[in-house]
C-alpha cells in the first residue's frame, strides 16, 4: 500500500513539513578540480562551450556543450573507481542497485576541529563520542563529515595546496575500517575535494577511505555543501549518479530531505548540551 | 660607328590634332581616341576606309589595346601597332609609321594618343604601371615618379650647381607660352615668386614642378608627300629620328639619357646641328628632365645647363623657344598624349598652323621624347627633327 | 639627431579612432623573396650563380647574363646615399597620414641601386649608410637606410617605428607569467619600457619560485587567465582587450609522449586544449579589438607573439603529441596573421629549441635559458621580422629543414628516446 505513503510525502513537501536542502556545488569553470602530479592522467575541470545563443548559430535557442571528469564538482564515487573495488559485482554507476541512491545520513560536525587544523583526521574516538550523543550509526547510512570546508569560496583556500601538497580534512584508517566493518555504512561524504584527507597518501594504507569503502563495495560523495543545514540524524539523502556505462562516478545533484523543524534555526546551546530535541 | 640609316625622303607628317583637355571625364579612353581620329580624318579629307594604318598609345584603354580599337571604331587595316611608351610614344609612333609608309606596308597611318582621367585613374594607373615600380618604389610612398625625380633634381642641384630659380625659369616661361594656347588647362600667370613659394611636393620639387594629369588626345597623320599634296595638307618633312631604351643602366642616377648615345646620329642624319634648330619641344614631366634633354641633345655641355638656363629665354619670342604651347607643365598631361604633345606642337610651328604663340621663321623643329619610369629612371628616349614642308 | 620617444598623452575618448591603412601591398612573386628574408630578420638579394651579379629589384633572370640561376644570399647592406628627398605628398593613404616622409636613393656596395626609407639620422647625400630589410606595416619587405653607426634613440625614429613593434610606452599582455619564461618576459618587457604588463596566470594554487616577486613591480598587474575556459577568456577580453597593444601568448602545456608511449588521448588533448585551442580562444576574443586599434596613435596595437616551438616545423617523436599541438598552433597562427594583416598588426612566431625547463630535462644541451629567450623575444619586437628562431638548436633545425625537410624528419626519428 505505497500510494498513501507517497501522497503523504508529496503533501509534506508541499506543506513545508519536509524541507529539501541542496547539498550540491554549482558546476562552473571556477570550481576547483582535483590536481594530480603532472606525470599522471588528469581529471578534466568543468568547461562549457556555447553552441548558440539566439544568434546566427541558432536563432531561437540557447544551448551549450560541456566537458568534465566523472569526478568534477559535487560527485559520486563508485566502487570501480578504486583498485580495491575493481572486481566487485555491481560496482559501476550503471550497475549499482538503485536502492542505494536514497538513504539516511549521519552528519558528523567537525567544523571546529577542521577550522583549527586543515589536516584534521576524523578518528575512531570521535565516532564513538558522536554515537554517545546521537546514538548508534544505523546500517546503510551515509556518513557525512561536516567541516564547513565548502564555505572556503576562494579556490586557492579550498584547494589549500602548499609545497608539501594538499591539506584538507578526512577520516583516518581506523575510523574508516570501523565504519565499514562495524557499522556497514553506505558510504562517506565530504565537503572537500576528496573523501580522503589531503595528506591521505601518507596514511596506511594510502587513501584509506577510498581503499576500504570501495573495497567493500561502498560509495563516496565529494564537494558537498550546506551540511551545516542538516541535523545530525534524520536527513534522507537522494544521490543518484549518471548512468554511465562502466562509469567510475559522476557529477550529480545531491539533495537532502529534512523533516521540519529540525531543518529550521540552529538549536539552542542548552538543548544541544542536554541532547534534547526540540519537540 | 653606326651604319648610315635610310633617310626618310618623301615621308611627311600632317594634320596635327588636339582633342581639348579636361581635368576629369566620365568617358573612356576610347571616346578621346575616337574624337582624335574623327577630327584627323575630317581635316585630312580622308574617308575612314582609306586609312590603312594605325598606331595607338594609351594608359587607360585597358582591357583593350590597338586591336580592340579596330573593331570598336570600325577600322579595317593592314598595318597596326600598339605603342605603350609613355612620353616617348610620339617619337616612336612617328618612326614606326614612317617606315611602314616608306616601304609600302601602309599608305596612310594615323598616330593616336589619348587617355581619360577619372578621379581615381592616376592612382590606379600607377598601381599597374610596372613590376619594378610596384615592387620597389610604390611601397615607399612616392606614388608615381615624384620621388625619383626629386632624387635627380637634388642630385643635379648638388652636382652641377643648379638652383630652384633655374628650374623655375622654365616653368614661368612655359606658363607664359601656355596663356596663349587655347587648350592649356593652366590659365593663370605664374611668377617666379609663385613658383618658389608654392607648397613642397617631394623636396626639392614643388607644386609647379609637377604636371597635372587630365583627359584628352593628340594625333597626327603619316603619309607620302605626294598624298599630302593631293589632299592639300600642309606637312612637315622628317629629317631624322633616334630611339633608345634602357641607356646607361649602370649610372647610379639618371643624370644623362639615351640622347647622349644617339644625338650625333640624329644630327648627321638631319644634316644639321643644334644651332640650326628654331624651336625645341622637350618631354617636360619635370623641369630637371627638360634640362637633361637640353644638355643631352647638344644645346649645351653636360653640367653647363644652369648657365644655359640663366642665359637664354624660353618663350616663343625668346632666344630659345621651348615648349611653345606650354608643355605638359602648363597644358596638362593627358596620359600617353603627353608623349605626342611636343611633337604635335613642333608640326604646328613648322607648318604655320600654331594655335597660340608663334615662333617667327620656324623652319627646323626638334621634338624630344622621354618616358616610362620603370623603377628609378625613364627607360625610353627619342627625338625627331622636322622641317617645314614648303617654303613659308 | 632623433629625439627620444615621449610618452604619448592620454587618448581623448570621444574622438573617433583612426582606422588602419597600409602601405601598398602588391608584389610580384619573385619580389616576395625579399619578404621571406625579412621575415627571418635577414637581408638577402638575388645573386647570379653564373656571373655573380647582384640583382635588385628582384627579377626572373640575371640582368647581366640572362641566367635563371639566381640564389638569394645574405648582404651586409653597406652603401652610399646618392640622393634624398622629403615627401610632402602621396597618393597612398598610409603615407598621406604620415607626411612628411623621408626617402633615399642608395647605391649598395654589392652593386644595385635601391630606393629606401631614410632614417632621420643619415647624413645628407653623399654619405655612407647601412641598409636593412624590415617588414613594413603591410607585412611586406621594405628597405631602410640607417646611419652608418648606431645613433642615440635610433629606434625612436618615427619612420623606423612604423616597421617595428617596440614595447616602449605600450601595454602588454603576457598570458602565462608564471613559468620561468613568463617571469623573465615580464621583467624584460618592463625593462624595454612598457607602461603596463598584465601578467596572466592559471592554477592559482600553484606558486612557483619567483612569481610573487612580479607583483612588486609597479607596471605589473597580475590577472587570473585560464586559456581552457572560454568564458573567462571572453570576460577578460571584455575588461582589458581594448587596451592591449602587444599580446604575448606564453601559455604552453608540454608532455614528453609520442603515440605509443602513453595510452589514451587525455594528455594529448590537454596539450591541444592549451597550445591550439587556447590560441584560438585568445584570438577570437582579443584579435577584434587589436584589429581596430592598428593605427591608434603612437601606442597602437602592434603585435601578437606566439611562443611556438621548433618542433612545430618537424615532429620530434619523443615529444610527438606536443610537436603536433605546436604544428596545429603554427597553422592557426598563420590564419591569425592573415586576419590581423589588414590592421597592420604583426603576428610574430617564436620557434625556440628546447627550453632549459623540466619537460626538456633529458635533452642534452644546448638548451635555451628563459632569460635569453625573453631577450630574443623583446629583440624580435624591436626588430623587423616575424619568424624568429632563437638559439643554436633552433637555427640548426631551421637550416636543416630548409635544406632538406625529409632528411630532418629522418634525423629526428633517429634521435634517442628519453
Amino acid at each position: 500500500m505505497s500510494e498513501p505513503v507517497l501522497s503523504k510525502l508529496i503533501a509534506d513537501l508541499a506543506g513545508g513539513r519536509i524541507r529539501i536542502v541542496d547539498l550540491t556545488q554549482t558546476l562552473s569553470p571556477d570550481f576547483p578540480q582535483i590536481v594530480l602530479p603532472p606525470e599522471m592522467g588528469q581529471a578534466w575541470p568543468f568547461r562549457i562551450e556555447e553552441a548558440s545563443r539566439y544568434d546566427a548559430r541558432g536563432p531561437g535557442w540557447y544551448w551549450n556543450n560541456f566537458s568534465c571528469s566523472e569526478h568534477t564538482g559535487t560527485h559520486f564515487d563508485a566502487p570501480i573507481h578504486w583498485i580495491s573495488g575493481r572486481h566487485l559485482p555491481e560496482n559501476s554507476t550503471d550497475t549499482i542497485a538503485v536502492q542505494n541512491f536514497i538513504a539516511p545520513a549521519c552528519v558528523l560536525d567537525c567544523s571546529r576541529e577542521a577550522a583549527a587544523d586543515a589536516d584534521f583526521l576524523l578518528t575512531l574516538d570521535f565516532l564513538k563520542k558522536w554515537e554517545r550523543r546521537h546514538g548508534r550509526i544505523a546500517p546503510a547510512s551515509w556518513i557525512l563529515m561536516r567541516t564547513d570546508w565548502s564555505k572556503r569560496t576562494d579556490p586557492v583556500a579550498y584547494q589549500n595546496i602548499d609545497a608539501t601538497g594538499q591539506h584538507t580534512p578526512g577520516p583516518d584508517s581506523e575510523a574508516v575500517k570501523f565504519l565499514v566493518q562495524e557499522r556497514q555504512v553506505l558510504g562517506f561524504g565530504s565537503e572537500a575535494i576528496g573523501t580522503d584527507a589531503g595528506q591521505g597518501f601518507h596514511l596506511k594504507p594510502p587513501y584509506p577511505c577510498h581503499y576500504y569503502m570501495h573495497g567493500a563495495g561502498r560509495f563516496g560523495l565529494q564537494c558537498l555543501t550546506n551540511l551545516d543545514l542538516l541535523p545530525p540524524v534524520g536527513a534522507v539523502i537522494i544521490a543518484a549518479p549518471l548512468k554511465i556505462k562502466e562509469g567510475s562516478g559522476s557529477p550529480l545533484r545531491v539533495l537532502a530531505l529534512v523533516p521540519e523543524p529540525a531543518a529550521a534555526a540552529p538549536r539552542r546551546a542548552a538543548d544541544r548540551r542536554a541532547g534534547r530535541k526540540r519537540r | 660607328m653606326s651604319q648610315t640609316r635610310t633617310a626618310y625622303e618623301d615621308i611627311v607628317v600632317a594634320c596635327p590634332v588636339t582633342v581639348p583637355y579636361v581635368r576629369y571625364s566620365i568617358r573612356g579612353a576610347h571616346w578621346f581616341l575616337a574624337a582624335a581620329l574623327a577630327e584627323l580624318l575630317k581635316r585630312a579629307g580622308l574617308a575612314k576606309d582609306k586609312l590603312d594604318g594605325l598606331t595607338v598609345s594609351s594608359f587607360t584603354l585597358a582591357p583593350d589595346t590597338a586591336v580592340g580599337l579596330t573593331q570598336h571604331l570600325g577600322l579595317t587595316l593592314r598595318w597596326l601597332d600598339h605603342i605603350p611608351m609613355g612620353g616617348a610614344s610620339g617619337i616612336v609612333a612617328l618612326r614606326r609609321a614612317a617606315r611602314a609608309v616608306q616601304c609600302g606596308d601602309a599608305n596612310a597611318v594615323a598616330c593616336l594618343a589619348g587617355d581619360t582621367n577619372h578621379t581615381h585613374s592616376f592612382r590606379l594607373n600607377l598601381a599597374t604601371f610596372s613590376q619594378f615600380a610596384r615592387d620597389a618604389v610604390y611601397p615607399y610612398g612616392s606614388g608615381g615618379a615624384n620621388a625619383s625625380f626629386a632624387f635627380l633634381t637634388a642630385y643635379y642641384m648638388r652636382t652641377y650647381g643648379a638652383n630652384a630659380e633655374d628650374f623655375g625659369k622654365i616653368c614661368v616661361a612655359q606658363r607664359a607660352n601656355a596663356l596663349k594656347f587655347p587648350f592649356a588647362l593652366m590659365k593663370k600667370p605664374l611668377t617666379l615668386d609663385d613658383y618658389l613659394s608654392a607648397r613642397p611636393i617631394a623636396e626639392p620639387l614643388r607644386l609647379y614642378d609637377c604636371v597635372m594629369p587630365c583627359a584628352g588626345a593628340e594625333a597626327f597623320l603619316v603619309l607620302r608627300r605626294g598624298a599630302a599634296e593631293r589632299l592639300g595638307l600642309p606637312y612637315a618633312r622628317i629629317l631624322a629620328t633616334i630611339e633608345r631604351h634602357n641607356a646607361f643602366p649602370d649610372d647610379p642616377i639618371q643624370y644623362r639619357g639615351g640622347w647622349t648615345l644617339d644625338r650625333d646620329e640624329l644630327y648627321a642624319q638631319a644634316c644639321l646641328g643644334p644651332q640650326d634648330v628654331d624651336v625645341l619641344a622637350t618631354y617636360d614631366d619635370y623641369p630637371v628632365i627638360t634640362l637633361m634633354q637640353i644638355e643631352d641633345l647638344g644645346f649645351c655641355k653636360k653640367g653647363d645647363g644652369p648657365n644655359f638656363l640663366r642665359r637664354e629665354s624660353f618663350t616663343a619670342e625668346g632666344s630659345f623657344p621651348l615648349n611653345t604651347s606650354g608643355g605638359l607643365l602648363s597644358v596638362g598631361q593627358a596620359g600617353a598624349a603627353g608623349g605626342f604633345l611636343g611633337l604635335v606642337e613642333i608640326v604646328r610651328q613648322v607648318t604655320g598652323q600654331q594655335l597660340g604663340a608663334k615662333v617667327q621663321g620656324a623652319r627646323i623643329g626638334l621634338a624630344s621624347g622621354f618616358g616610362m619610369i620603370n623603377y628609378d629612371r625613364g627607360l625610353c628616349s627619342g627625338a625627331a627633327v622636322l622641317a617645314a614642308g614648303t617654303e613659308q | 639627431m632623433t629625439p627620444p620617444l615621449v610618452r604619448p598623452p592620454r587618448k581623448n575618448p570621444i574622438l573617433r579612432t583612426r582606422l588602419p591603412n597600409l602601405p601598398p601591398g602588391g608584389r610580384s612573386r619573385v619580389a616576395l623573396g625579399l619578404t621571406a628574408a625579412a621575415a627571418l630578420g635577414r637581408f638577402e638579394l638575388q645573386v647570379c650563380r653564373d656571373c655573380g651579379t647582384v640583382q635588385y629589384p628582384p627579377r626572373e633572370a640575371c640582368r647581366a647574363c640572362l641566367s635563371h640561376r639566381l640564389d638569394w644570399r645574405a648582404q651586409d647592406g653597406a652603401g652610399e646615399l646618392v640622393s634624398a628627398t622629403l615627401l610632402h605628398h602621396s597618393n597612398e593613404l598610409f603615407y598621406r597620414e604620415r607626411m612628411p616622409w623621408r626617402l633615399g636613393l642608395v647605391k649598395l656596395d654589392c652593386g644595385p641601386l635601391i630606393v629606401a626609407h631614410l632614417h632621420g639620422d643619415c647624413a645628407p647625400a653623399p654619405a655612407r649608410v647601412r641598409v636593412s630589410l624590415n617588414l613594413d606595416r603591410a607585412g611586406l619587405a621594405a628597405l631602410v637606410a640607417l646611419p652608418e653607426k648606431d645613433t642615440p634613440n635610433m629606434a625612436d625614429d618615427r619612420q623606423l617605428r612604423e616597421m617595428t613593434c617596440d614595447p616602449k610606452f605600450r601595454k602588454v599582455l603576457i598570458t602565462d607569467a608564471k613559468t620561468a619564461l613568463g617571469q623573465a618576459l615580464v621583467e624584460a618587457v618592463v625593462a624595454a619600457g612598457a607602461d603596463l604588463v598584465w601578467a596572466g596566470h592559471a592554477e592559482a594554487w600553484k606558486k612557483p619560485p619567483g612569481f610573487e616577486r612580479l607583483s612588486a613591480i609597479p607596471q605589473v598587474s597580475l590577472l587570473p587567465l585560464d586559456l581552457t575556459d572560454s568564458r573567462a577568456v571572453k570576460q577578460l577580453a571584455g575588461e582589458i582587450g581594448g587596451r592591449v597593444d602587444i599580446l604575448i601568448n606564453t601559455a604552453d602545456y608540454h608532455r614528453n609522449f609520442g603515440i605509443s608511449g602513453r595510452e589514451g588521448i587525455e594528455t594529448a588533448r590537454a596539450e591541444m586544449d592549451i597550445n591550439y585551442f587556447g590560441l584560438l580562444r585568445l584570438a577570437q576574443e582579443f584579435a577584434p579589438a587589436m584589429r581596430a586599434r592598428g593605427a591608434d596613435g603612437q601606442s597602437s596595437a602592434v603585435a601578437w607573439v606566439n611562443i611556438l616551438s621548433v618542433f612545430a616545423l618537424s615532429n620530434f617523436p619523443p615529444h610527438g603529441t606536443y610537436s603536433a599541438s605546436k604544428a596545429a598552433a603554427l597553422s592557426l597562427a598563420q590564419c591569425l596573421r592573415a586576419e590581423l594583416a589588414p590592421a597592420g598588426v604583426r603576428v610574430i612566431n617564436i620557434f625556440p629549441g628546447p627550453l632549459d625547463d623540466e619537460w626538456n630535462q633529458s635533452l642534452p644541451p644546448p638548451k635555451i635559458a628563459p632569460t635569453r629567450l625573453a631577450a630574443d623575444i623583446v629583440a624580435a619586437l624591436r626588430g623587423g621580422g616575424e619568424d624568429v628562431f632563437p638559439g643554436d638548436i633552433a637555427q640548426d633545425w631551421l637550416a636543416r629543414w630548409r635544406d632538406n625537410p625529409k632528411a630532418l624528419e629522418r634525423e629526428l626519428a633517429a634521435m634517442p628516446h628519453q
